[in-house]
Protein backbone atom coordinates (compact mmCIF):
# COMPACT_ATOMS: atom_id res chain seq x y z
CA UNK A 1 0.00 0.00 0.00
CA UNK A 2 1.11 3.54 -0.71
CA UNK A 3 2.87 5.43 2.06
CA UNK A 4 0.16 8.09 1.80
CA UNK A 5 -2.55 5.55 2.71
CA UNK A 6 -0.47 4.26 5.59
CA UNK A 7 -0.21 7.78 7.01
CA UNK A 8 -3.95 8.37 6.55
CA UNK A 9 -4.82 5.14 8.32
CA UNK A 10 -2.56 6.10 11.24
CA UNK A 11 -4.54 9.31 11.65
CA UNK A 12 -7.78 7.40 12.21
CA UNK A 13 -8.68 5.51 15.40
CA UNK A 14 -10.15 2.02 15.23
CA UNK A 15 -13.90 1.28 15.07
CA UNK A 16 -14.80 4.62 13.49
CA UNK A 17 -17.17 5.42 10.63
CA UNK A 18 -15.36 6.72 7.56
CA UNK A 19 -16.37 8.04 4.14
CA UNK A 20 -13.70 7.80 1.45
CA UNK A 21 -14.46 10.36 -1.25
CA UNK A 22 -12.89 9.31 -4.53
CA UNK A 23 -12.08 5.91 -3.06
CA UNK A 24 -10.61 4.52 -6.30
CA UNK A 25 -10.37 0.74 -6.29
CA UNK A 26 -11.03 0.61 -2.54
CA UNK A 27 -7.48 -0.25 -1.42
CA UNK A 28 -7.56 2.16 1.53
CA UNK A 29 -11.14 1.27 2.49
CA UNK A 30 -10.32 -2.42 2.56
CA UNK A 31 -7.20 -1.79 4.63
CA UNK A 32 -9.13 0.34 7.14
CA UNK A 33 -11.82 -2.30 7.44
CA UNK A 34 -9.47 -5.23 7.81
CA UNK A 35 -6.90 -3.65 10.10
CA UNK A 36 -8.85 -1.16 12.16
CA UNK A 37 -12.39 -2.52 12.01
CA UNK A 38 -13.53 0.72 10.46
CA UNK A 39 -17.01 0.93 8.95
CA UNK A 40 -16.27 2.45 5.54
CA UNK A 41 -18.34 3.90 2.72
CA UNK A 42 -17.00 5.09 -0.59
CA UNK A 43 -17.94 7.55 -3.29
CA UNK A 44 -16.28 7.00 -6.65
CA UNK A 45 -16.78 8.50 -10.09
CA UNK A 46 -15.37 5.65 -12.20
CA UNK A 47 -17.70 2.72 -12.92
CA UNK A 48 -14.67 0.50 -13.41
CA UNK A 49 -13.42 1.30 -9.91
CA UNK A 50 -16.90 0.92 -8.40
CA UNK A 51 -17.01 -2.62 -9.84
CA UNK A 52 -13.62 -3.35 -8.24
CA UNK A 53 -14.86 -2.09 -4.88
CA UNK A 54 -18.07 -4.14 -5.08
CA UNK A 55 -16.04 -7.26 -5.79
CA UNK A 56 -14.12 -6.56 -2.56
CA UNK A 57 -17.40 -6.42 -0.67
CA UNK A 58 -17.09 -2.66 -0.11
CA UNK A 59 -20.10 -0.37 -0.05
CA UNK A 60 -19.37 2.19 -2.71
CA UNK A 61 -21.68 4.57 -4.49
CA UNK A 62 -21.00 5.65 -8.04
CA UNK A 63 -21.15 9.40 -8.04
CA UNK A 64 -19.48 12.76 -8.26
CA UNK A 65 -18.38 14.36 -4.99
CA UNK A 66 -19.45 17.82 -6.20
CA UNK A 67 -23.07 16.68 -6.54
CA UNK A 68 -23.39 13.55 -4.48
CA UNK A 69 -21.84 14.60 -1.18
CA UNK A 70 -25.06 16.56 -0.64
CA UNK A 71 -26.98 13.37 0.04
CA UNK A 72 -25.05 12.49 3.17
CA UNK A 73 -26.59 13.88 6.34
CA UNK A 74 -24.76 16.29 8.64
CA UNK A 75 -22.15 14.67 10.91
CA UNK A 76 -22.92 11.19 9.60
CA UNK A 77 -19.26 10.12 9.68
CA UNK A 78 -16.36 10.34 12.13
CA UNK A 79 -13.87 10.99 9.34
CA UNK A 80 -14.05 11.77 5.67
CA UNK A 81 -11.06 11.20 3.40
CA UNK A 82 -10.24 13.08 0.22
CA UNK A 83 -7.07 11.76 -1.30
CA UNK A 84 -5.48 13.78 -4.11
CA UNK A 85 -8.80 14.78 -5.58
CA UNK A 86 -9.40 18.33 -4.33
CA UNK A 87 -7.56 19.83 -7.30
CA UNK A 88 -9.94 18.12 -9.75
CA UNK A 89 -13.11 19.84 -8.58
CA UNK A 90 -14.78 22.81 -10.21
CA UNK A 91 -15.49 24.20 -6.77
CA UNK A 92 -13.00 22.88 -4.19
CA UNK A 93 -14.21 25.38 -1.62
CA UNK A 94 -17.73 23.96 -1.72
CA UNK A 95 -16.41 20.41 -1.51
CA UNK A 96 -14.40 21.26 1.62
CA UNK A 97 -17.51 22.84 3.16
CA UNK A 98 -19.43 19.66 2.42
CA UNK A 99 -16.70 17.41 3.79
CA UNK A 100 -16.76 19.30 7.07
CA UNK A 101 -20.54 19.14 7.07
CA UNK A 102 -20.81 15.33 6.80
CA UNK A 103 -17.98 14.85 9.26
CA UNK A 104 -16.31 17.07 11.81
CA UNK A 105 -12.90 15.72 10.76
CA UNK A 106 -11.56 15.47 7.24
CA UNK A 107 -8.27 14.15 5.93
CA UNK A 108 -7.30 15.96 2.75
CA UNK A 109 -4.21 15.21 0.73
CA UNK A 110 -2.94 17.38 -2.11
CA UNK A 111 -0.22 16.97 -4.71
CA UNK A 112 2.01 19.95 -3.96
CA UNK A 113 2.37 22.34 -6.89
CA UNK A 114 5.06 24.14 -4.91
CA UNK A 115 7.40 21.13 -5.08
CA UNK A 116 10.80 22.18 -6.43
CA UNK A 117 10.66 19.86 -9.45
CA UNK A 118 7.34 21.40 -10.46
CA UNK A 119 8.75 24.88 -10.02
CA UNK A 120 11.91 24.12 -11.95
CA UNK A 121 9.95 22.47 -14.74
CA UNK A 122 7.93 25.61 -15.26
CA UNK A 123 10.90 27.88 -14.68
CA UNK A 124 13.36 26.24 -17.07
CA UNK A 125 11.19 24.45 -19.58
CA UNK A 126 8.45 27.06 -19.62
CA UNK A 127 5.80 24.36 -20.04
CA UNK A 128 3.17 22.99 -17.64
CA UNK A 129 4.83 20.53 -15.22
CA UNK A 130 4.44 16.79 -15.68
CA UNK A 131 5.61 14.72 -12.69
CA UNK A 132 4.90 11.39 -10.96
CA UNK A 133 2.03 12.91 -8.99
CA UNK A 134 0.90 15.07 -11.92
CA UNK A 135 1.24 12.74 -14.89
CA UNK A 136 -1.11 14.50 -17.32
CA UNK A 137 -0.54 17.14 -19.98
CA UNK A 138 -2.25 20.51 -19.52
CA UNK A 139 -4.86 19.68 -22.17
CA UNK A 140 -6.03 16.39 -20.68
CA UNK A 141 -5.43 16.86 -16.99
CA UNK A 142 -8.38 16.45 -14.62
CA UNK A 143 -6.50 18.77 -12.24
CA UNK A 144 -8.00 22.17 -12.81
CA UNK A 145 -7.38 23.75 -9.40
CA UNK A 146 -3.78 22.98 -8.49
CA UNK A 147 -2.50 24.42 -5.25
CA UNK A 148 0.60 24.34 -3.09
CA UNK A 149 0.98 23.27 0.53
CA UNK A 150 1.28 26.95 1.41
CA UNK A 151 -1.90 27.75 -0.52
CA UNK A 152 -3.78 25.13 1.45
CA UNK A 153 -2.44 26.43 4.76
CA UNK A 154 -3.52 29.96 3.80
CA UNK A 155 -6.86 28.60 2.64
CA UNK A 156 -7.43 27.05 6.08
CA UNK A 157 -6.84 30.43 7.75
CA UNK A 158 -9.19 32.18 5.36
CA UNK A 159 -11.92 29.55 5.72
CA UNK A 160 -11.32 29.35 9.49
CA UNK A 161 -10.98 25.61 9.77
CA UNK A 162 -8.33 24.09 12.01
CA UNK A 163 -5.33 22.25 10.67
CA UNK A 164 -5.25 19.63 13.37
CA UNK A 165 -2.33 17.91 11.75
CA UNK A 166 -0.21 18.96 8.76
CA UNK A 167 2.19 16.46 7.27
CA UNK A 168 4.55 16.60 4.32
CA UNK A 169 5.50 13.57 2.32
CA UNK A 170 8.57 13.24 0.16
CA UNK A 171 9.27 9.77 -1.19
CA UNK A 172 8.71 7.69 1.92
CA UNK A 173 9.74 10.42 4.30
CA UNK A 174 7.06 12.01 6.45
CA UNK A 175 7.52 15.21 8.41
CA UNK A 176 5.40 17.71 10.30
CA UNK A 177 4.67 21.07 8.74
CA UNK A 178 4.68 24.07 11.06
CA UNK A 179 4.79 27.84 10.69
CA UNK A 180 8.59 27.88 10.85
CA UNK A 181 9.30 25.32 8.16
CA UNK A 182 6.33 26.01 5.87
CA UNK A 183 8.41 27.51 3.04
CA UNK A 184 10.90 24.66 3.19
CA UNK A 185 8.26 21.95 3.25
CA UNK A 186 6.42 23.71 0.45
CA UNK A 187 9.58 23.48 -1.63
CA UNK A 188 10.73 19.94 -0.83
CA UNK A 189 7.50 17.91 -0.48
CA UNK A 190 5.54 16.09 -3.14
CA UNK A 191 2.41 15.68 -1.08
CA UNK A 192 0.63 17.50 1.71
CA UNK A 193 -1.54 15.55 4.13
CA UNK A 194 -3.89 17.53 6.35
CA UNK A 195 -6.23 16.49 9.11
CA UNK A 196 -8.69 19.34 9.26
CA UNK A 197 -11.48 20.18 11.68
CA UNK A 198 -14.31 22.64 11.64
CA UNK B 1 -53.46 -23.79 -18.40
CA UNK B 2 -53.60 -27.55 -18.84
CA UNK B 3 -50.00 -27.82 -17.68
CA UNK B 4 -50.80 -26.23 -14.36
CA UNK B 5 -49.98 -29.51 -12.58
CA UNK B 6 -46.33 -28.70 -13.25
CA UNK B 7 -46.68 -25.84 -10.83
CA UNK B 8 -45.67 -26.29 -7.19
CA UNK B 9 -47.99 -24.60 -4.75
CA UNK B 10 -48.47 -24.44 -1.03
CA UNK B 11 -51.58 -23.34 0.75
CA UNK B 12 -51.34 -20.36 3.07
CA UNK B 13 -53.91 -21.16 5.72
CA UNK B 14 -53.50 -18.18 8.00
CA UNK B 15 -55.52 -15.03 7.51
CA UNK B 16 -53.75 -12.12 5.85
CA UNK B 17 -55.21 -8.67 6.01
CA UNK B 18 -54.83 -6.82 2.74
CA UNK B 19 -54.26 -3.07 2.39
CA UNK B 20 -57.75 -2.70 0.89
CA UNK B 21 -59.20 -3.93 4.20
CA UNK B 22 -60.32 -7.37 3.03
CA UNK B 23 -58.80 -10.57 4.38
CA UNK B 24 -57.68 -13.70 2.56
CA UNK B 25 -56.88 -17.17 3.90
CA UNK B 26 -56.49 -20.75 2.65
CA UNK B 27 -55.19 -19.68 -0.71
CA UNK B 28 -52.45 -21.10 -2.96
CA UNK B 29 -49.02 -19.57 -3.53
CA UNK B 30 -47.16 -21.03 -6.51
CA UNK B 31 -43.37 -21.17 -6.27
CA UNK B 32 -40.27 -22.67 -7.79
CA UNK B 33 -36.78 -23.24 -6.41
CA UNK B 34 -33.33 -23.66 -7.93
CA UNK B 35 -30.23 -25.05 -6.25
CA UNK B 36 -30.14 -26.60 -2.80
CA UNK B 37 -30.76 -25.12 0.61
CA UNK B 38 -27.65 -25.85 2.68
CA UNK B 39 -27.65 -27.23 6.22
CA UNK B 40 -27.08 -23.86 7.82
CA UNK B 41 -29.92 -22.48 5.71
CA UNK B 42 -27.91 -19.36 5.04
CA UNK B 43 -27.73 -19.52 1.24
CA UNK B 44 -31.32 -18.72 0.30
CA UNK B 45 -32.14 -15.90 -2.10
CA UNK B 46 -35.71 -14.77 -2.60
CA UNK B 47 -36.18 -13.41 -6.12
CA UNK B 48 -39.21 -11.27 -6.88
CA UNK B 49 -40.59 -11.19 -10.38
CA UNK B 50 -41.72 -8.17 -12.39
CA UNK B 51 -45.10 -7.38 -13.94
CA UNK B 52 -45.11 -10.05 -16.63
CA UNK B 53 -42.84 -12.55 -14.86
CA UNK B 54 -43.61 -15.66 -12.89
CA UNK B 55 -41.91 -18.11 -10.53
CA UNK B 56 -39.94 -19.75 -13.34
CA UNK B 57 -36.77 -17.71 -12.97
CA UNK B 58 -34.45 -19.85 -15.07
CA UNK B 59 -34.25 -23.14 -17.01
CA UNK B 60 -37.17 -23.88 -19.31
CA UNK B 61 -40.52 -22.61 -18.09
CA UNK B 62 -42.68 -25.78 -18.15
CA UNK B 63 -45.80 -23.83 -19.02
CA UNK B 64 -44.48 -21.70 -21.87
CA UNK B 65 -41.57 -23.97 -22.91
CA UNK B 66 -39.41 -20.85 -23.13
CA UNK B 67 -36.38 -19.86 -21.07
CA UNK B 68 -37.10 -18.40 -17.65
CA UNK B 69 -37.11 -14.61 -17.41
CA UNK B 70 -33.81 -14.38 -15.52
CA UNK B 71 -31.98 -17.15 -17.40
CA UNK B 72 -29.00 -14.90 -18.12
CA UNK B 73 -28.52 -14.15 -14.44
CA UNK B 74 -29.57 -17.25 -12.50
CA UNK B 75 -28.28 -20.80 -12.92
CA UNK B 76 -25.27 -23.04 -12.31
CA UNK B 77 -22.04 -20.96 -12.53
CA UNK B 78 -24.01 -17.88 -13.53
CA UNK B 79 -24.05 -14.53 -11.69
CA UNK B 80 -26.51 -15.95 -9.18
CA UNK B 81 -24.83 -19.32 -8.97
CA UNK B 82 -27.33 -22.04 -8.13
CA UNK B 83 -24.45 -24.39 -7.30
CA UNK B 84 -23.95 -22.11 -4.33
CA UNK B 85 -27.26 -20.38 -3.68
CA UNK B 86 -30.78 -21.65 -3.18
CA UNK B 87 -33.06 -19.42 -5.23
CA UNK B 88 -36.75 -19.21 -4.40
CA UNK B 89 -39.31 -17.35 -6.47
CA UNK B 90 -43.08 -17.22 -6.08
CA UNK B 91 -45.78 -16.08 -8.43
CA UNK B 92 -47.22 -12.90 -6.90
CA UNK B 93 -50.81 -12.98 -5.68
CA UNK B 94 -52.95 -11.49 -8.40
CA UNK B 95 -50.78 -13.37 -10.90
CA UNK B 96 -51.82 -16.15 -13.26
CA UNK B 97 -49.22 -18.87 -12.84
CA UNK B 98 -50.87 -20.79 -10.03
CA UNK B 99 -50.98 -18.26 -7.19
CA UNK B 100 -54.22 -16.87 -5.85
CA UNK B 101 -55.48 -14.41 -8.44
CA UNK B 102 -58.42 -13.39 -10.62
CA UNK B 103 -58.14 -16.57 -12.70
CA UNK B 104 -58.39 -18.81 -9.61
CA UNK B 105 -61.58 -20.89 -9.67
CA UNK B 106 -63.79 -20.21 -6.66
CA UNK B 107 -64.48 -23.51 -4.91
CA UNK B 108 -68.07 -22.58 -4.16
CA UNK B 109 -69.25 -21.01 -7.40
CA UNK B 110 -66.91 -23.09 -9.62
CA UNK B 111 -66.29 -19.90 -11.56
CA UNK B 112 -63.20 -17.75 -12.01
CA UNK B 113 -63.02 -15.04 -9.39
CA UNK B 114 -62.41 -12.34 -12.01
CA UNK B 115 -62.83 -8.81 -10.76
CA UNK B 116 -64.26 -10.03 -7.48
CA UNK B 117 -60.60 -10.55 -6.58
CA UNK B 118 -59.56 -7.81 -4.15
CA UNK B 119 -57.32 -5.00 -5.32
CA UNK B 120 -53.87 -5.86 -4.00
CA UNK B 121 -50.69 -3.90 -3.34
CA UNK B 122 -46.95 -4.53 -3.44
CA UNK B 123 -47.13 -4.68 0.35
CA UNK B 124 -49.74 -7.46 0.14
CA UNK B 125 -47.61 -9.40 -2.35
CA UNK B 126 -44.61 -9.18 -0.04
CA UNK B 127 -46.52 -10.10 3.12
CA UNK B 128 -47.82 -13.19 1.37
CA UNK B 129 -44.40 -14.22 0.05
CA UNK B 130 -42.92 -13.77 3.52
CA UNK B 131 -44.64 -17.08 4.35
CA UNK B 132 -42.06 -18.80 2.14
CA UNK B 133 -39.54 -18.33 4.96
CA UNK B 134 -41.70 -20.36 7.33
CA UNK B 135 -42.43 -22.88 4.62
CA UNK B 136 -38.71 -23.53 4.06
CA UNK B 137 -37.88 -22.95 7.75
CA UNK B 138 -35.42 -20.22 6.87
CA UNK B 139 -34.66 -17.74 9.62
CA UNK B 140 -32.78 -15.22 7.51
CA UNK B 141 -32.37 -15.02 3.75
CA UNK B 142 -28.97 -14.29 2.28
CA UNK B 143 -30.52 -11.91 -0.21
CA UNK B 144 -33.70 -10.53 -1.68
CA UNK B 145 -33.46 -9.38 -5.26
CA UNK B 146 -35.59 -8.24 -8.14
CA UNK B 147 -35.86 -5.77 -11.01
CA UNK B 148 -38.64 -3.33 -11.83
CA UNK B 149 -41.71 -4.40 -9.82
CA UNK B 150 -39.42 -7.06 -8.35
CA UNK B 151 -37.22 -4.25 -7.03
CA UNK B 152 -40.22 -2.56 -5.45
CA UNK B 153 -40.93 -5.79 -3.62
CA UNK B 154 -37.31 -5.87 -2.44
CA UNK B 155 -37.69 -2.40 -0.92
CA UNK B 156 -41.01 -3.30 0.66
CA UNK B 157 -39.59 -6.55 2.03
CA UNK B 158 -36.71 -4.81 3.78
CA UNK B 159 -39.03 -2.11 5.10
CA UNK B 160 -41.43 -4.76 6.50
CA UNK B 161 -38.89 -7.34 7.66
CA UNK B 162 -35.58 -5.56 8.27
CA UNK B 163 -33.93 -8.52 9.99
CA UNK B 164 -34.97 -11.21 7.57
CA UNK B 165 -32.32 -10.73 4.93
CA UNK B 166 -28.61 -10.06 4.99
CA UNK B 167 -28.42 -8.28 1.63
CA UNK B 168 -30.81 -6.67 -0.82
CA UNK B 169 -30.57 -5.93 -4.53
CA UNK B 170 -33.24 -3.59 -5.85
CA UNK B 171 -32.63 -3.20 -9.58
CA UNK B 172 -34.05 -0.66 -12.05
CA UNK B 173 -36.90 0.35 -9.79
CA UNK B 174 -38.41 3.18 -7.81
CA UNK B 175 -39.70 3.85 -4.30
CA UNK B 176 -42.75 5.64 -5.63
CA UNK B 177 -44.54 5.07 -8.93
CA UNK B 178 -44.35 8.29 -10.95
CA UNK B 179 -47.17 9.98 -12.88
CA UNK B 180 -45.55 8.75 -16.10
CA UNK B 181 -45.47 5.17 -14.78
CA UNK B 182 -49.13 5.38 -13.77
CA UNK B 183 -50.09 6.92 -17.12
CA UNK B 184 -48.43 4.13 -19.06
CA UNK B 185 -50.10 1.47 -16.92
CA UNK B 186 -53.45 3.18 -17.34
CA UNK B 187 -53.01 3.03 -21.11
CA UNK B 188 -52.63 -0.74 -20.87
CA UNK B 189 -55.61 -1.15 -18.58
CA UNK B 190 -57.82 0.95 -20.83
CA UNK B 191 -56.81 -1.15 -23.83
CA UNK B 192 -57.93 -4.29 -21.98
CA UNK B 193 -61.14 -2.83 -20.63
CA UNK B 194 -62.03 -1.36 -24.06
CA UNK B 195 -61.95 -4.86 -25.56
CA UNK B 196 -65.58 -6.04 -25.89
CA UNK B 197 -64.47 -9.50 -24.77
CA UNK B 198 -63.33 -8.25 -21.38
CA UNK B 199 -66.93 -8.19 -20.13
CA UNK B 200 -66.07 -6.50 -16.85
CA UNK B 201 -63.58 -9.24 -16.14
CA UNK B 202 -65.98 -12.14 -16.49
CA UNK B 203 -64.46 -13.46 -19.73
CA UNK B 204 -62.81 -16.63 -18.40
CA UNK B 205 -66.24 -18.04 -17.75
CA UNK B 206 -67.14 -17.23 -21.37
CA UNK B 207 -65.57 -18.34 -24.60
CA UNK B 208 -63.54 -15.35 -25.71
CA UNK B 209 -60.81 -13.52 -23.82
CA UNK B 210 -59.86 -9.86 -24.37
CA UNK B 211 -56.79 -10.91 -26.36
CA UNK B 212 -56.74 -7.83 -28.56
CA UNK B 213 -56.83 -5.49 -25.58
CA UNK B 214 -54.15 -7.39 -23.67
CA UNK B 215 -52.02 -7.54 -26.79
CA UNK B 216 -52.19 -3.77 -27.28
CA UNK B 217 -51.39 -3.27 -23.60
CA UNK B 218 -48.32 -5.44 -24.00
CA UNK B 219 -47.23 -3.68 -27.19
CA UNK B 220 -47.42 -0.28 -25.53
CA UNK B 221 -45.62 -1.53 -22.44
CA UNK B 222 -42.94 -3.25 -24.47
CA UNK B 223 -41.95 0.08 -26.07
CA UNK B 224 -41.36 1.47 -22.60
CA UNK B 225 -38.96 -1.38 -21.82
CA UNK B 226 -36.66 -0.45 -24.72
CA UNK B 227 -34.70 2.67 -25.58
CA UNK B 228 -34.94 4.90 -28.62
CA UNK B 229 -31.35 4.14 -29.53
CA UNK B 230 -31.82 0.41 -29.03
CA UNK B 231 -34.93 0.39 -31.22
CA UNK B 232 -33.24 2.44 -33.90
CA UNK B 233 -30.20 0.19 -33.99
CA UNK B 234 -32.18 -3.04 -34.03
CA UNK B 235 -35.01 -2.06 -36.38
CA UNK B 236 -34.42 1.38 -37.84
CA UNK B 237 -36.83 1.75 -40.75
CA UNK B 238 -36.22 -1.78 -41.97
CA UNK B 239 -39.14 -3.30 -43.83
CA UNK B 240 -40.73 -6.61 -42.95
CA UNK B 241 -40.23 -9.17 -45.73
CA UNK B 242 -40.98 -6.72 -48.52
CA UNK B 243 -39.11 -4.56 -50.99
CA UNK B 244 -41.13 -1.41 -50.59
CA UNK B 245 -43.95 0.16 -48.61
CA UNK B 246 -47.24 -1.63 -49.11
CA UNK B 247 -49.52 1.40 -48.87
CA UNK B 248 -51.72 -0.45 -46.40
CA UNK B 249 -51.98 -0.92 -42.65
CA UNK B 250 -50.19 -4.24 -42.66
CA UNK B 251 -46.98 -4.48 -40.69
CA UNK B 252 -44.73 -2.81 -43.25
CA UNK B 253 -41.96 -2.13 -40.76
CA UNK B 254 -40.03 -4.74 -38.80
CA UNK B 255 -40.74 -2.89 -35.58
CA UNK B 256 -44.48 -3.24 -36.19
CA UNK B 257 -44.18 -6.93 -36.85
CA UNK B 258 -41.98 -7.32 -33.76
CA UNK B 259 -44.47 -5.55 -31.51
CA UNK B 260 -47.39 -7.53 -32.93
CA UNK B 261 -45.49 -10.69 -32.19
CA UNK B 262 -44.74 -9.53 -28.64
CA UNK B 263 -48.43 -8.79 -28.15
CA UNK B 264 -49.76 -12.08 -29.50
CA UNK B 265 -47.14 -14.19 -27.70
CA UNK B 266 -48.06 -12.50 -24.42
CA UNK B 267 -51.78 -13.34 -24.54
CA UNK B 268 -50.92 -17.04 -24.72
CA UNK B 269 -49.31 -16.91 -21.31
CA UNK B 270 -50.91 -14.05 -19.43
CA UNK B 271 -54.31 -13.27 -18.04
CA UNK B 272 -55.82 -9.86 -18.80
CA UNK B 273 -57.34 -9.47 -15.34
CA UNK B 274 -53.97 -10.25 -13.74
CA UNK B 275 -52.53 -7.47 -15.88
CA UNK B 276 -55.09 -5.07 -14.44
CA UNK B 277 -54.46 -6.13 -10.85
CA UNK B 278 -50.67 -6.17 -11.01
CA UNK B 279 -50.34 -2.82 -12.79
CA UNK B 280 -52.71 -1.37 -10.17
CA UNK B 281 -50.50 -2.71 -7.40
CA UNK B 282 -47.49 -1.01 -9.02
CA UNK B 283 -49.37 2.28 -9.34
CA UNK B 284 -50.35 2.18 -5.68
CA UNK B 285 -46.73 1.63 -4.67
CA UNK B 286 -45.48 4.65 -2.74
CA UNK B 287 -43.06 3.75 -0.01
CA UNK B 288 -42.37 7.46 0.49
CA UNK B 289 -45.99 8.13 1.41
CA UNK B 290 -46.13 4.99 3.54
CA UNK B 291 -43.39 6.51 5.67
CA UNK B 292 -45.01 9.95 5.81
CA UNK B 293 -42.82 11.56 3.20
CA UNK B 294 -39.52 10.35 4.60
CA UNK B 295 -38.27 7.31 2.71
CA UNK B 296 -35.29 7.04 5.08
CA UNK B 297 -37.61 5.95 7.85
CA UNK B 298 -38.43 2.83 5.83
CA UNK B 299 -34.85 1.67 6.33
CA UNK B 300 -34.07 3.19 9.72
CA UNK B 301 -33.74 -0.04 11.65
CA UNK B 302 -32.16 -2.01 8.84
CA UNK B 303 -28.73 -3.65 8.98
CA UNK B 304 -29.19 -4.95 5.46
CA UNK B 305 -26.41 -4.41 2.95
CA UNK B 306 -27.94 -2.85 -0.16
CA UNK B 307 -26.67 -2.76 -3.70
CA UNK B 308 -28.71 -0.68 -6.10
CA UNK B 309 -28.31 -0.95 -9.85
CA UNK B 310 -29.74 1.27 -12.58
CA UNK B 311 -29.22 1.45 -16.36
CA UNK B 312 -28.25 4.50 -18.41
CA UNK B 313 -30.95 4.03 -21.09
CA UNK B 314 -33.79 3.09 -18.73
CA UNK B 315 -36.36 5.89 -19.02
CA UNK B 316 -39.13 3.96 -17.27
CA UNK B 317 -37.30 3.72 -13.93
CA UNK B 318 -34.43 6.11 -14.60
CA UNK B 319 -31.19 6.42 -12.65
CA UNK B 320 -32.53 9.54 -10.92
CA UNK B 321 -35.33 7.51 -9.28
CA UNK B 322 -32.94 4.75 -8.26
CA UNK B 323 -30.67 7.37 -6.76
CA UNK B 324 -33.56 8.64 -4.64
CA UNK B 325 -33.42 5.28 -2.91
CA UNK B 326 -29.64 5.53 -2.48
CA UNK B 327 -30.05 9.00 -0.98
CA UNK B 328 -32.72 7.79 1.44
CA UNK B 329 -30.55 4.87 2.49
CA UNK B 330 -27.57 7.15 3.04
CA UNK B 331 -29.70 9.52 5.05
CA UNK B 332 -30.67 6.59 7.25
CA UNK B 333 -27.00 5.67 7.62
CA UNK B 334 -27.69 2.35 5.91
CA UNK B 335 -25.07 0.24 4.18
CA UNK B 336 -25.49 0.91 0.46
CA UNK B 337 -23.60 0.57 -2.81
CA UNK B 338 -24.77 1.86 -6.14
CA UNK B 339 -23.78 1.56 -9.78
CA UNK B 340 -25.31 2.78 -13.02
CA UNK B 341 -24.67 0.30 -15.82
CA UNK B 342 -24.06 1.53 -19.37
CA UNK B 343 -26.56 -0.12 -21.69
CA UNK B 344 -28.61 0.78 -24.77
CA UNK B 345 -31.15 -1.89 -23.96
CA UNK B 346 -33.47 0.30 -21.89
CA UNK B 347 -35.39 -0.90 -18.87
CA UNK B 348 -35.21 -4.48 -20.18
CA UNK B 349 -31.44 -4.43 -19.55
CA UNK B 350 -31.97 -6.21 -16.24
CA UNK B 351 -33.39 -9.23 -18.10
CA UNK B 352 -30.81 -9.30 -20.89
CA UNK B 353 -27.23 -10.27 -21.43
CA UNK B 354 -25.53 -7.12 -20.20
CA UNK B 355 -22.08 -8.32 -19.05
CA UNK B 356 -21.31 -5.42 -16.70
CA UNK B 357 -24.66 -5.94 -14.99
CA UNK B 358 -24.19 -9.68 -14.62
CA UNK B 359 -20.68 -9.03 -13.28
CA UNK B 360 -21.94 -6.52 -10.70
CA UNK B 361 -24.51 -8.92 -9.31
CA UNK B 362 -22.00 -11.76 -9.18
CA UNK B 363 -19.36 -9.61 -7.50
CA UNK B 364 -21.77 -8.35 -4.90
CA UNK B 365 -23.29 -11.73 -4.03
CA UNK B 366 -19.97 -13.55 -3.87
CA UNK B 367 -18.07 -10.86 -1.97
CA UNK B 368 -20.62 -10.68 0.83
CA UNK B 369 -21.47 -14.35 1.24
Amino acid sequence: MKKEFQIISELIESNKRVLDVGCGDGTLMKYLFENKNIDTRGLEISKHNVQKCISKGLSVIEGNAEKDLEQFPDSSFDYVILSQTLQAFYNPEKVIDNLLRVSSKAIVTIPNFGYWKVRLHLFFKGTMPVTTHLPNEWYNTPNIHMCTIKDFVNFSKQKKFNLFKSLALHGKKVSEINNNNLNVKNFFSELGIFLIEK
Amino acid sequence: MNKIHKVKTFIIEKTIKLDCGKTISNFPLAYETYGTLNKKKDNAILAFHALSGDQFVTDINPITNKSGWWSYLVGPNKAVDTNKFFVICANVIGGCMGSYGPSTVDSKTKKNIGTDFPVITINDMVNVQYNLLDFFKIDQLYSVMGGSMGGMQVLQFVANFPNKTKTALPIACTASHSAQNIALNELGRQAIMADANWKKGDYLNNENSPDKGLSVARMAAHITYLSKKGLQEKFGRKLQKREDLNFSFDADFQIESYLRHQGSAFVDRFDANSYLYITRAMDYFDLVKEYNGNLSDAFKSSKVKFFIISFTSDWLYPTSENKEIVIALNAAGADVGFIEIESDKGHDSFLLEVPEFLKSVKNFLEANY
